[in-house]
């Protein structure tokens, strides 16, 4: 018998990085289900390519660097990213739409920075952008909610779609995009920002079908699932608080002033807050503790800037929804956050003070 | 916030409404902290059990922070029980007392209650089992002032048992007004209840404690804090405190740290310690409810720090109980009693879960701050798993309850950039482990900080070194200048004299006299040694004379470097030919030529010491040298015998420098022998060369004592060269 | 007549800033250290001389006109490193590869010293006291290390020993504590 050394503390709460990571991909589920429901199967297929991707490509990079592999894939980090960006595309984007997103995301913006914990920007979102940017016609493919489909698509009919863009039927994607009365449909995001461009007031775009009450058709649901499974994080105390509600609160707050001041041509704060991928980012990709900031008022700091980058963008850029973005220059701006935000030591006096 | 209001002039005007709310039983809360599960009930529901006296005992000289006192018993000696076994010397030193009577073994170097695990100076104690006390004179509070109680305190060794171990006689014995005086019963860390057990049995004893506590402090208020987790020792201090109105027990929730002096300060007045002070700048003493008992003890039953409560706990024990254990009992002792029974790769932990350290073996002895022993199995408290990448969670930011920033720390931890330590404030830290406890990449963070905290201290202890360094070169600077200067001026007053002279007599006759005087006076400087002939030389009326004989000194020291410089070059260029072994004779030939002249010489001029034992030096330097060279193997043994016999001889007939001279040329010659017999002749004849050379040699010698010593030295190494050669 | 407004516009405005530029400069001057003292500062102060210089300033002096910053052992490689920060050139490795990682002091093995003096003229710091024929001692707390005695010494009875770790220098290097086998 010896006796071992080991450094205090002795004890320690069981909850580990692949636990959280783990926990914060169920969190997902709700949304991933609802969205699977209102907007086809489509979203599975990219999960499942998008996690294979990433193990491939993570177990890729740990070997080239020379460390372990299997203790590192099982942190599901590299899952957790996969997720996250199998659910932000357009579940009919193709195939190698989904592989080359994930692949940069996990090669380059993750490991070529250092691997977990060294990253500088949102893994998922700057894959995203580079998508966007690269391929903008096949990630704004969005189909319209499954109640205004002219055509529904079984499962068989999603794996067609995604491999070949044409369903097993023989309809192609953008037949399949168009509704029942054989308008191309667009998100309702996209349209909104159309007919505005095109001189509409806000009330009468918003009579059109892919709008549902006071946000879009189907994208209401989603958002509301994102926010179930995110309240149920920050019961969990995986995420904190503070930086949903900054990016809600803040986002909310911008576009009621805006609403208020000029009704007809700036969507009101609950259309922003249930339209596209609100809910998502303020819980699920805002709150990717490696790229956001790490103390508490630095959390609300960055959270508000998101809210405000999203709403600037959304009614003022030239995109329709501006999530990663606004993350991408929010994930830029946190060191400097970071290094103006720290709390008071105790026993020291704050900056002011001093 | 509560840090501006509460400090300074501001802290004193806040006063009454802070006292106020005190009164009121408020009570307020820090940032961060952990709940880990405290797993208290196996031992906190059971009496303290009292173990029988072990075989040994050992103390550990120092026990505290600050320095060991002066040793006052020596090994073989009887002590009795309570006896000072070192003396308090100083304000810092605060003594240790033989825990029972019995006999002092040794005080040797023994495994220390310390994370390092070095060894530390012990005194070894058996106990013979009488239990016989010293003469012990209590004292009583009315009739003592406060030097009396403070030095009966230090003198009974009493230092912060609560885990820090700072002499209390320190703590107490403070200039500055106290406003409150804390005791600290919280005990945050899991497993420990030694102090929850104290309080339920000892209350009464605690409350006097305090009580002498207030005389020396005279406090305003008393606060004792316990956590809600101990509801019948906070009963139990409740009922002693009855009778005294301003002793306030507050109970505060359970949280860990808690039980930090910080931390504890925070939670009970909503003050902070500003950074860099201590809690008595702000009108704070805080105690432990141990330290309150002990001093009680002391005071009124003239009882020193013999023994502690020890919580000894975890599964691997069949009874896991609070000990009352005698300072110097050996963990093993300790755990056995409690029916211990060790896994493979056994952890046992002084201390609590939290803070506490692993021990490398089993005879550390308890010492006075050592409040837990544990013993978990693998299960109860698991190793922790491998190191994972940190993903900036900030839990540990959140669980720190220091406000640190954890995460940034480990990353300058790692950098070793102390620079930005110091901005992060990384001294604050209270190394609780509270984020190394939350962390889910089982990032050992405590240990990182520890180690860049001790880089930090080393860094601090080296500048601080280099400085005193510089400070002494320069002092040595400025005085060898001061001294140049000196002589300087010295040798121009004489030039100036000696010009006068000249002046004032004939030219040509002054010199031929000074020139006989300064024969006169070599001759009788060569009769002193080096020193003396300075001092006589500089004493001298004479000043032309002194003036040549000062430079005749300096000539022959200069004459000496320079000799030696030719010895070292000579050795050198020795050493080279030697490796080419027919060589050797031929260039220890050479160099005896000039080392010979130099002795002579040096004998001649003044006597001279030195030179005998440069010539030695050199003589052994060779030898060692052919030796080295030597192809057999018998030879270094034997070359090395000679030389050192010969050394040897020679230093010890330094006072004569003629024959000392002479036999550093034996030497030389034997060496060269030596070198000789090593090739050719066989290693018995080689023994008897050695032996007849320190025959003869201590013919040579003034003193025949010394020189059959030296002899018998190379008859015994001879002997032990002829053994090794026979085998 | 445009150009000759821009240019004037210009002009003007570099003359502003300039002047501007030239008060900060003035105004809030820092007064730094001379560079030597700041190189004097990084030095170990052994004063050992191993850099071939008699003491750390002379060495700070020479660093200063421009040589190399790697010639100090006992400073080992954070020295190094902290003088091509501030020097602003590449940090090189030591130029003798004898580093000194574990500090050492100088020891007199009493019984042998013949009380010559020699290593208390050599020592640069007077770390060492004893008088003529009598036995020497090194005060362990102001020895730098700099082996500057060991050489002087006739009978070669100075060691350089390294110092005792102490509980309270303990660097927390949990591995080099010996797991012991017991049972």
């Amino acid at each position: 018998m010896s006796f071992k050394i080991a450094s205090s503390p002795h004890q320690h709460n069981q909850l580990s990085t692949a636990q959280i990571m783990r926990l914060v991909a169920f969190a997902c589920l709700p949304g991933i289900a609802v969205q699977a429901v209102l907007f086809g199967y489509g979203v599975i297929i990219q999960l499942l390519l998008a996690i294979v991707t990433a193990w491939c490509s993570e177990a890729l990079v740990l070997k080239l660097r020379n460390k372990p592999i299997l203790p590192r894939l099982k942190d599901n980090s590299a899952l957790l990213t996969a997720v996250l960006l199998a659910i932000a595309i357009p579940p009919y984007a193709p195939w190698w739409i989904i592989v080359i997103g994930t692949a940069f995301a996990i090669i380059m913006v993750k490991q070529l920075y250092g691997g977990l914990g060294n990253n500088l920007f949102n893994p998922a979102m700057a894959a995203y952008v580079l998508l966007l940017i690269s391929f903008p016609l096949q990630m704004t493919q969005w189909l319209p909610p499954l109640s205004l489909q002219s055509v529904s698509l079984t499962p068989a009919d999603a794996v067609c779609a995604v491999f070949s863009q044409y369903s097993c039927s023989g309809f192609s994607l953008t037949q399949l995009q168009s509704s029942i009365d054989g308008i191309t449909m667009a998100t309702p995001l996209d349209t909104l920002r159309t007919d505005l461009s095109r001189g509409l007031t806000l009330d009468e775009s918003l009579t059109k079908p892919v709008f549902f009450a006071f946000a879009g058709a189907g994208w209401l649901w989603v958002n509301l699932a994102y926010l179930l499974g995110g309240l149920l994080l920050i019961q969990q105390k995986i995420i904190s608080w503070r930086i949903p509600v900054a990016v809600l609160a803040s986002l909310f707050v911008l576009s009621s002033i805006a609403s208020l001041a000029a009704p007809d041509t700036m969507a009101g704060p609950l259309f922003h807050l249930f339209s596209g991928g609100t809910m998502l980012a303020a819980f699920f990709i805002a709150t990717d503790p490696v790229s956001a900031s790490t103390t508490n008022r630095g959390r609300l700091i960055y959270g508000a800037l998101i809210g405000v980058l999203v709403f600037l963008i959304r009614n003022f850029g030239g995109y329709p929804d501006a999530y990663a973005f606004a993350v991408l220059l929010a994930n830029m701006a946190v060191p400097l956050i970071d290094y103006y935000t720290r709390p008071r030591t105790y026993g020291h006096r704050t900056r002011s003070e001093r | 916030m509560g840090f501006s209001q509460h400090t300074g002039k501001d802290g004193r005007l806040s006063m009454p409404s802070l006292f106020q709310q005190i009164q009121a039983g408020k009570v307020w809360d820090f940032h961060g902290g952990i709940h880990p599960p405290t797993r208290k009930q196996q031992t906190s529901q059971k009496p303290v059990a009292v173990m029988p006296l072990p075989d040994r005992l050992y103390i550990p000289l120092r026990q505290h922070i600050g320095v060991a006192g002066q040793l006052l018993v020596k090994a073989g000696e009887t002590v009795l029980k309570g006896q000072p076994l070192t003396l308090a010397d100083n304000s810092m030193a605060v003594p240790v007392h033989a825990p029972t009577s019995g006999t002092v073994l040794a005080i040797t170097p023994h495994t220390g209650a310390h994370p390092s695990a070095l060894p530390e100076l012990t005194l070894v104690l058996a106990p013979d089992g009488k239990e016989q006390w010293r003469e012990r004179e209590p004292l009583t509070l009315a009739s003592c002032d406060n030097m009396t109680l403070l030095n009966r305190i230090q003198e009974s060794g009493i230092a912060g048992m609560g885990g820090a171990g700072f002499p209390t006689h320190l703590k107490t014995g403070v200039n500055q007004p106290v406003d409150y005086l804390i005791i600290n019963a919280v005990e945050c860390e899991p497993y420990i209840t030694a102090d929850d057990l104290l309080m339920q049995e000892a209350a009464t004893t605690i409350v006097k404690g305090i009580d002498i506590l207030c005389q020396l402090l005279n406090p305003k208020a008393v606060l004792i804090g316990i956590e809600d987790d101990k509801p019948i020792a906070a009963a139990a201090m409740m009922a002693a405190c009855s009778q005294r109105e301003h002793y306030y027990v507050r109970t505060v929730p359970t949280k860990y740290p808690s039980g930090g002096e910080k931390q504890l300060i925070q939670l009970l007045t909503n003050k902070e310690v500003p950074n860099g002070r201590r809690p008595v700048d702000i009108g704070i003493v805080m105690q432990n409810v141990g330290t309150a008992f002990a001093i009680a003890q002391a005071v009124l039953d003239d009882h020193p720090l013999l023994s502690r409560i020890v919580t000894v706990a975890g599964d691997t024990l069949s009874q896991p109980q609070n000990v009352l254990t005698l300072i110097g009992t050996p963990v093993s002792s300790l755990l056995n009693f409690c029916g211990f029974q060790s896994e493979p790769k056994q952890r046992v932990i002084m201390g609590g879960p939290m803070m506490g350290f692993t021990l490398a073996d089993l005879s550390v002895p308890v010492v006075k701050t050592t409040n837990c022993i544990l013993a978990p199995t693998a299960e109860e408290l698991p190793a922790a798993s491998n190191e994972m990448d940190c993903i900036r969670c900030s839990s540990c930011a959140d669980a720190c309850p220091a406000s640190l920033l954890p995460q940034q720390l480990l990353w300058y931890s790692k950098a070793k950039d102390s620079e930005k330590l110091a901005e992060y404030n990384l001294a604050d830290c209270i190394e609780c482990g509270a984020c190394a406890y939350v962390c889910p990449s089982e990032i050992p963070l405590v240990q990182y900080y520890r180690v860049a905290k001790a880089e930090l201290r080393e860094q601090q202890r080296e500048a601080l070194k280099a400085e005193q360094a510089k400070a002494r070169f320069e002092a040595r600077n400025a005085r060898l200048e001061r001294e140049k200067q000196e002589r300087a001026e010295r040798n121009q007053q004489l030039a100036a004299a000696r010009q006068q002279q000249q002046l004032a007599s004939g030219a040509n006759n002054a010199v031929a006299d000074a020139l006989a005087r300064i024969k006169a006076k070599q001759a009788q400087a060569s009769a002193d040694t080096a020193n003396t002939a300075t001092e006589t030389a500089s004493a001298a009326t004479q000043s032309s004379a002194d003036k040549t004989a000062i430079l005749a000194e300096r000539e022959r020291k200069k004459q000496q470097a320079r000799e030696y410089q030719q010895q070292k070059a000579a050795a050198i260029a020795a050493e080279m030919k030697a490796d080419e072994n027919a060589a050797t004779d031929a260039s220890t030939d050479q160099i005896a030529t000039p080392s010979d002249s130099a002795a002579a010489d040096n004998s001649n001029s003044t006597a001279d010491n030195k030179a005998a034992a440069v010539a030695a030096a050199i003589a052994r330097a060779r030898a060692k040298k052919a030796a080295e060279t030597a192809p057999n193997t018998a030879a270094p043994v034997q070359t090395d015998a000679e030389a050192s016999t010969e050394a040897k001889t020679e230093t010890d007939n330094d006072a004569d420098p003629r024959k000392a001279a002479v036999a550093a040329a034996l030497a030389r010659a034997k060496a060269k022998k030596a070198a000789e017999t090593m090739q050719s002749t066989a290693p018995a004849e080689t023994a008897a060369a050695a032996l007849t050379a320190a025959d003869s040699e201590a013919g040579n010698g003034v003193d025949p004592r010394k020189a059959a010593i030296a002899a018998a030295i190379a008859r015994a190494k001879a002997k032990k060269q002829a053994d090794s050669e026979n085998s | 007549m445009t150009l000759v407004t821009a240019l004037i516009a210009v002009g003007t405005l570099a003359l502003v800033f300039g002047a501007v530029l030239g008060y900060a400069a003035i105004r809030f001057k820092v007064e730094a250290d001379p560079l030597v003292e700041q190189i004097d500062d990084i030095l170990p102060q052994t004063q050992c001389g191993q850099c071939g210089y008699p003491g750390c300033r002379p060495y700070a002096e020479a660093i200063a006109n421009g040589d190399d910053i790697n010639k100090c052992p006992p400073g080992g490689e954070a020295t190094i490193r902290k003088l091509a920060d501030l020097m602003g050139v590449e940090a090189k490795p030591l130029n003798e590869a004898q580093t000194e990682s574990v500090k050492r002091v100088a020891y007199i093995r009493e019984d042998e010293c013949i009380g010559c003096t020699k290593c208390i003229q050599a020592c640069p710091v007077d770390a060492i006291v004893g008088a003529s024929k009598l036995m020497h001692t090194v005060l362990v707390d102001e020895c730098t290390g700099c082996d500057l005695c060991v050489e002087p010494c006739p009978v070669d009875c100075i060691d350089m020993v390294p110092l005792t770790v102490t509980p309270e220098r303990w660097k927390w290097d949990l591995a080099s504590i010996p797991v012991k086998m017991v049972d």
